[in-house]
This record gives structure tokens, sequence and C-alpha cells, in this order.
């Protein structure tokens, strides 16, 4: 709490100093022809999911909620920009279409057009009211951050109230997630069903802009997001607010006998997180190309969560470190580049395999290296500070511990 | 002098089991008071009562000088009222460090935003170190709470109560687990503190509240069995026989 920012932030410089170097590099080997778009938009969703693994750290490592409900609040953040992709772009393909006519079309007689267009598949052609704003891009934008920031508020509100805690609550995250994905999968719900938006990647009015530009375009959006999501996070964490996080998650008693407002600060950070995984996913999606439903998924909350145990939870830079690594060995060993294993009676499949070891890799770690692969910074730093403070000599204060550590 | 709490015919049950029981008890502003009895007898509970955790059954808690209400209002409202707690565990935050500990219980704004932008000023980081030093830990400010021998973690957590500046002190068990020096520094702290606020102090050890030198309340089955001096509490038949004889 006390001391400059960096002080107390020594992560800030070295993460966003290396994402600036891996955004540069990146963009280099991409403009001498060295990575191919494909890769450039892995990397670029990568960095969302990083952003995305940042706000579940807020929740789970700082404040102890295990919520399974952060990726209903990234796909939202997806369908919300998705909503104006495709309504700008399919207006700009029926404009085009029309305007060879003699005629020329009536406002409306394009809006029927557009619709009829987007909602073909679900056999439908009228806008459905949740597309009101569809048409303008500051509008949906808003909504990317405000539509999961309510929801999280409403259910968070409602959770929090009633005290319900620990596995609990992680079980009602869960069920949300899972029951708005369901309603999602329904035609009259208004997102196109299990179709979801698609055609994302194309850009309204650039049409002339090839996809490797696009891709190096979000590759710097998703940079300037995680590291704009990164110094917003540590300030939150390392100020008195996230001592009182911190405080909640080891003993929550201890901080509402203190007078604090435990509900408003858990609800606080639940929404803070909502509104950061809404943008995540906002910039994850346009490089993904589609969002449907079945990104929802309980899989989907679990790998969330996993990203974070594995890197290291309750401090920032393990949730970026777990998401990129196990996200990029992740596309690696699912790309199906990796010839398979023929072992006699059994066949190593890699794509079906990788999940296997991922779970297996997650109780490992869970079980020997609960600091998870953040863990590691710790050897280097202390055995730069050899100042241990006492630490991990044991509690015994009448042995002198730090002098002889010192010796 | 002036009341500053006023529990009144205050029963609670668990299940049919009536852990408190008819008990009235009045706190003076800055009065120190020790509470006994054994194992059972309903002395956790009934801070439970007046901190907000447990609603009794019946019964009324009257606060302050407009004599408000503390029935029905939250844990953390009733602490903001100016009842601080501390807990017969010690329970501080053991993965922060002491000064941490003590600056997020100094008395402020406790609302998220408050908290979002508050940085500690040169007064605050000045009342922490008194307060480290009135607890004994002011070599200890940089270490982790969690690496605290059990005492100093109930020495901390009267600081944090100190540092959150309550109008009522209470203390549960505060010397169990401590040393005799320990002991008798804890009763130092204490009788500091009830000199400018009241305190109640729940403790087993009759030696350790001789030395507070206080009016003694004994609970037996939830309800007062007698209150007094501690010599004539002890010299009560009542009371040896439900506590000391045994
Ligand atoms: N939440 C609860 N549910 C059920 N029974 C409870 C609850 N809290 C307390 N009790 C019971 O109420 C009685 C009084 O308990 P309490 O903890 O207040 O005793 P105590 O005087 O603090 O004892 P000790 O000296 O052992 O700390 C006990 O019999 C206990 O089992
Ligand atoms: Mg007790």
């Amino acid at each position: 709490m006390t001391g400059s920012f960096l002080k107390r932030n020594p992560s800030v410089p070295v993460v966003l100093g290396l994402l600036l170097i891996g955004t540069l590099a990146i963009t280099a080997m991409a403009a001498s022809g060295g990575l191919s778009t494909s890769f450039v938009k892995t990397l670029g969703m990568t960095l969302c999911l990083a952003l995305a693994a940042l706000a579940m750290d807020l929740v789970w490592g700082y404040a102890g909620i295990l919520s399974l409900g952060n990726i209903a609040f990234f796909a939202l953040g997806g369908y919300m920009i998705g909503m104006w992709l495709m309504t700008a772009r399919t207006e700009g393909i029926v404009a085009e279409s029309l305007a060879g006519q003699a005629i020329p079309p009536t406002p409306q007689e394009i809006r029927d057009a557009v619709g009829g267009q987007i909602f073909g598949v679900v056999g439908s052609s009228d806008f459905p009211t949740i597309w009101a704003f569809s048409g303008s891009l500051p509008a949906q934008l808003a909504l990317v951050v405000l539509v999961p920031s309510a929801l999280a508020l409403v259910f968070g509100w409602l959770a929090f109230r009633s005290r319900v805690t620990g596995v609990y609550l992680s079980i009602l995250t869960q069920a949300m997630t899972l029951a708005l994905a369901l309603y999602l999968f329904q035609n009259d719900a208004g997102l196109r069903g299990n179709n979801g938006l698609s055609g994302l990647q194309n850009l309204p009015g650039l049409s002339g802009v090839p996809q490797s530009t696009v891709s190096l375009w979000f590759l710097w959006g998703s940079a300037l997001a995680l590291g704009l999501g990164y110094l917003l996070c540590a300030f939150v964490v390392s100020g008195k607010f996230g001592a009182i996080l911190r405080g909640i998650r080891d003993n929550e008693a201890r901080v509402r006998f203190l007078g604090y407002p435990v509900e408003g600060y858990k609800l606080a950070v639940f929404t803070l997180s909502a509104a950061i995984t809404g943008i995540a996913g906002a910039l994850y999606y346009p490089q993904a190309g589609i969002v449907n439903p079945a990104e929802m998924m309980p899989i989907a909350s679990i790998y969330l969560a996993v990203w974070v145990a594995i890197g290291g939870r309750g401090r920032l830079y393990g949730a970026v470190i777990g998401a990129i690594a196990v996200s990029l060995i992740s596309s690696f060993f699912t790309s199906g580049k990796l010839p398979d294993l023929d072992l006699g009676p059994l066949r190593l499949v890699w794509v079906d395999w990788w999940l296997v070891m991922l779970g297996f890799s997650f109780v490992l770690v869970t079980l020997l290296a609960p600091k998870g692969l953040g863990g590691l910074v710790d050897l280097w730093t202390q055995r730069r500070r050899p100042a241990r403070h006492g630490a991990d000599l044991g509690p015994d204060q009448g042995s002198f511990r730090e002098e002889e550590a010192k010796a | 002098m002036s009341t500053l709490l006023e529990v009144s015919g205050v029963s609670v049950s668990f299940d049919g089991f009536r852990a408190i029981n008819n008990l009235s008890f009045h706190m003076g502003a800055a009065e120190l008071r020790a509470v006994i009895g054994p194992n059972g007898a309903g002395k956790t509970t009934f801070m439970d009562i007046v901190t907000g955790k447990t609603r009794p059954d019946k019964g009324t808690i009257r606060w302050g000088e407009k004599g408000i209400s503390l029935l029905g209002l939250s844990e953390a409202r009733i602490a903001r009222e100016g009842v601080g707690r501390k807990f017969q565990k010690p329970t501080v935050f053991e993965d922060q460090t002491v000064r941490a500990n003590l600056l997020v219980a100094l008395r402020n704004k406790r609302g998220p935003f408050a908290a979002l932008f508050w940085r500690p000023g040169p007064a605050d980081l000045e009342r922490v170190d008194a307060l480290s030093e009135t607890i004994g830990l002011a070599a200890h400010l940089d270490r982790k709470s969690g690496e605290l021998s059990h005492g100093q973690k109930q020495w901390l957590e009267i600081g944090m109560l100190l540092a959150q500046e309550p109008r009522l002190l209470l203390v549960d068990e505060p010397a169990a687990g401590m040393t005799v020096a320990e002991r008798e520094k804890t009763t130092e702290i204490l009788v500091e503190a009830a000199k400018t606020r009241a305190v109640v102090v729940v403790e087993h050890d009759m030696e350790f509240v001789r030395r507070l030198n206080c009016r003694v309340t004994v609970l037996h089955e939830g309800s007062v069995l007698a209150e007094g001096s501690l010599d004539h509490v002890t010299s009560n038949p009542d009371v040896i026989d439900v506590y000391l004889g045994r």
C-alpha cells in the first residue's frame, strides 16, 4: 500500500516491456512474410485470452471468488461487437447490390434486405428488439462494457447478498453461464441461435484492406488492451482496495467486523472483471470470425480457471503467463500438424490427448506447485534479494532465523 | 456514568437449545469489564449478538447516547458504529504485512471507491507506528503477519481493533495460548485501551482477570449469574458451584 506505483508493482514495466517487444517482433516477422496471417490472429487472440485471464485472476486470485461465469461475459462482449460488424457490413453489401436499381432504395428497404440477409438462417427477416442499436458503433461499443457489467451487477447482487460463497457460488455462476448459453441457442433469443454471429473478421467499409493487415491491427489493439488492463488491475490490487480483496479471500469475517461492506467490494470487483472480460471478448471474436453459444459451454469456463491456476493465482503476471503458455501450447497440439504416434495397440492422437495432458498438468500443478508457473519468478527474485524478512524460515521468532539466514 | 451499551432481555436458541437466556448487560462509556463463565456459558454467543453475527430471538440492544437499536444492522454497519471485535482464534490477514494489516484497519471511509483511491498519508503512517509501538510489534512492521507467533498475532488483532478507533471493544479470550510475559503485556494494552473506551474481555484465566482489576460479570447457561468485583463474585456460592468448584 505504501511506496510509489512502480515500487508496489515491479512486474508492470517488465510485462509492458515484453508485450511491446513481442508485438514489435511479431509485426516485423509478419511484414517480412515469416508468419502466416492465421498465426498472427492466433497470437492476437491469445493476448485477448490473457486479458480475460487477468480479469479472472482479479476475482479468483485476489477476491477468492471462483467465477465460472466470466466466459459468459467474454462471449457477450463478442456478441455486442459482432452485432455491429454484421449489420454494418451487410448494409454495405446490400446498398451496393441495390445501388444499380433504377429507383434508389428507401432506408426501410435497405433495412429489410439487411434483416433478411442476417436472420434468414433462423427463418426471419426482422431485426429483433435487442438489435435496436446495432447500426451504431459507439452504442455497441458501450454495450460491450455495459451488458457484461450489468449482468455481473445483477447476478452478483443476488448471490453475494445471500452470502453464497465457495463452491456453491462457483456452481451458481456456472449455472448462470449455462442458462445463458441455452437461451442463446434458441432462435427466438434474437442472436441467430446456434449459428451465432459470423463473418466478423470482415470489417465494414474496409473490404479493400487485406486480412494480413487487419490481423496486425487487431494484434496491436489486443496488446494495447492487455497493457492497459494490466495497468488497471495493478492499480486496483496494489492499493488498499487490493488489500481488502485479499482480506476477503483469506478471512471474510475479519473484513466485515472491521466495518467494510464485503458485498460491495465483491460486487465492485466482479463487475470490473466482467467489464474487462467483455472488452477482451470484443477484441477476440473479430479475430476468430465467429461467436456462437457453444463458446460458453462449461469446458470454456474450466479453461479460463485452468490458465489462471497453471499460471499462478493471486499474481497478475501469473494469469498472463498461464493464458499465453497454455493456449499457445494448446493450439500447437490441436493444430493437427503434429504427427500421431503409433504405439501398437494405442494410437496417440494429439488433438484428443492434449486435453488429457492438460488435465493431468492441472492436477500436478495444483498438488505440487500451487503457486503455478508464476512461482518460478519467486526463485529468481529471492535469489536476487536475500533479505527474506523471515519468510519460509518458520514462524518461531525466538530463534533469530533472519540473522541466521544472513550468515 | 452514561450508558454506551444496554442489552436487555436477550434470548437466542439454536435448534431448541437456549444459548442465551434473558440476558441483560450494561456498559459505560469508559469501562473495563471482564466476563467469565464455564465453557458453553454463552460468552462468545453474547459477542455474536452484539456484533450482529447472530440475531437474537427476542430482547433489545441499545447503543450510544441516542440509544439506537443495533438489531437488524449488518455486522459491517455495527462495526462502523464503533463496535470492535477480537475473535477467539487470532484472525489477521496472514498473507499481508503487519503494516498492511494495521493500515487496512485504520478508521477511514469504508466504501469500495474510497478504498480504491486511498493512499496512506504521513499521519496514517505515524498512527501505525504508534500502534505498533503499543502492541509491541514495531520491529515487525514489514513482516508478513502469518509469520508472527501466536501471541503476536493476538496483539496484532488487538492493534487492528485499536486502529479502528471503536467506542466498545469486545475481546474474546485474548490471553489464550500466551506465555506469562505475553499475558502481562496484554493486560497492559487492555487496561490502557479502557481508559478512553469501553472494553469487554472474556477470559478463563483468573490470574489474568485479577490483573485487569475491574468489574466482573459471571455468565452461566446464557444469563448473568453474578456481577461485581472479582472478590465479590468469587465468594458467591453459586459461582463457586458452577464455575470455580470444578
Ligand atoms: N451457531 C451455533 N449453532 C448451534 N449451537 C451453537 C452455535 N453457537 C453456539 N452454540 C452453542 O451455544 C452454547 C454457547 O456457546 P459459546 O460459544 O457462546 O460458549 P462460550 O461461553 O464462548 O464457551 P467457551 O468458553 O468454550 O468459548 C454452546 O453450547 C454452543 O455449543
Ligand atoms: Mg467462546
